[in-house]
């Protein structure tokens, strides 16, 4: 069966693709962090563009906005931890470069070899008029569920990713069961209990 | 060009990502620099999940749902990512996985 994509969308898929394995690449080669964050960027509005050609244009525009958003708090975290953020030096910070390249290559050639020997199924699919509306009727009926878990899940993360990031919470200052007469505050004048 | 090869070019594409990705992560030495790594062996599983969707099941919405799981996995790994990094330095003031190998379950 023919692709029923036109020639054009198939050389735009073909070139973002590239470019997003590139930039994925770039991130680990580049010296400054901040030119790190920013490949990655690239390499996520290149795949953004591939599901834009593909239909996909709520995912498309989704993965866009989240990821510009998020790699912009990740540029302001690699400055804050990193010791080379600007780049000025050349600066590798590895450990087994080797045997992690050998799984990152076996892992690549072992799905390659799978996605060109299986027998994928060639079939006229219909599709629908707006894959949005495909999408937000599965959320808000048949997959419920699935978001119902997503839901739960990012709470948990609210609420752990607080709790790991306050400074200083009342088991920290009171003890493990709380019991402790007077905080044990590094500076005196806390709030009582 | 078939169907066919256009999925398998998408795909090759996101086993490329994939395999980068799983370079990153298991060879960076930096909390923040592995969470790229993960970032993006998720960006290929996102890439994967679209070409699933169109090429091989585009009546049934289950793929376009695993990419928003991915979405989100994401978003989960990046929060929880940094809130570690940052209880981490708090309290050791480290920023390499290397320094903290006792925490090895």
């Amino acid at each position: 069966m023919l692709s029923d994509l036109s020639g054009w969308a198939i050389a735009v898929v073909a070139v973002l693709g590239a470019l997003s394995v590139a930039a994925g690449v770039a991130v680990f080669v580049v010296d400054s962090m901040a030119r790190a964050t920013f490949a990655l960027l690239a390499s996520f509005l290149a795949v953004a563009g591939v599901l834009l050609v593909l239909d996909l244009v709520y995912l498309a525009v989704v993965t866009a906005l989240m990821m510009t958003m998020e790699m912009a708090i990740m540029a302001v975290f690699m400055i804050m931890f990193m010791m080379n953020p600007a780049g000025l030096m050349p600066m590798t910070m590895v450990h087994n470069a080797k045997g992690s390249a050998v799984v990152g290559a076996g892992a690549f050639v072992v799905l390659t070899v799978g996605i060109w020997t299986i027998d994928w199924p060639t079939r006229n699919p219909e599709r629908p008029a707006d894959s949005t509306r495909q999408l937000g009727e599965a959320i808000m009926g048949s997959h419920m569920l699935v978001m119902l878990v997503i839901g739960i899940a990012l709470f948990a993360t609210i609420l752990a990713g607080t709790v790991l990031a306050t400074a200083r919470g009342r088991y920290d200052r009171f003890g493990a069961g709380l019991t402790a007469k007077r905080p044990d505050d590094p500076v005196p004048g806390g709030l009582r209990r | 060009m078939t169907a066919e090869v256009v999925l398998q070019i998408v795909l090759t594409i996101a086993a490329g990502l994939i395999g980068v990705g799983l370079y990153g992560a298991l060879s960076q030495q930096t909390i923040v620099m592995v969470m790229m790594g993960l970032e993006l062996v998720l960006n290929g599983v996102l890439l994967a999940g679209g070409a699933a969707w169109y090429f091989l099941a585009p009546e049934l919405p289950d793929a376009q749902m695993l990419v928003v799981v991915a979405l989100v996995v994401m978003a989960v790994e990046m929060a929880m990512g940094f809130a570690v990094t940052v209880a981490f330095y708090r309290a050791r003031q480290l920023d390499m996985i290397d320094m903290a190998s006792d925490l090895r379950g």
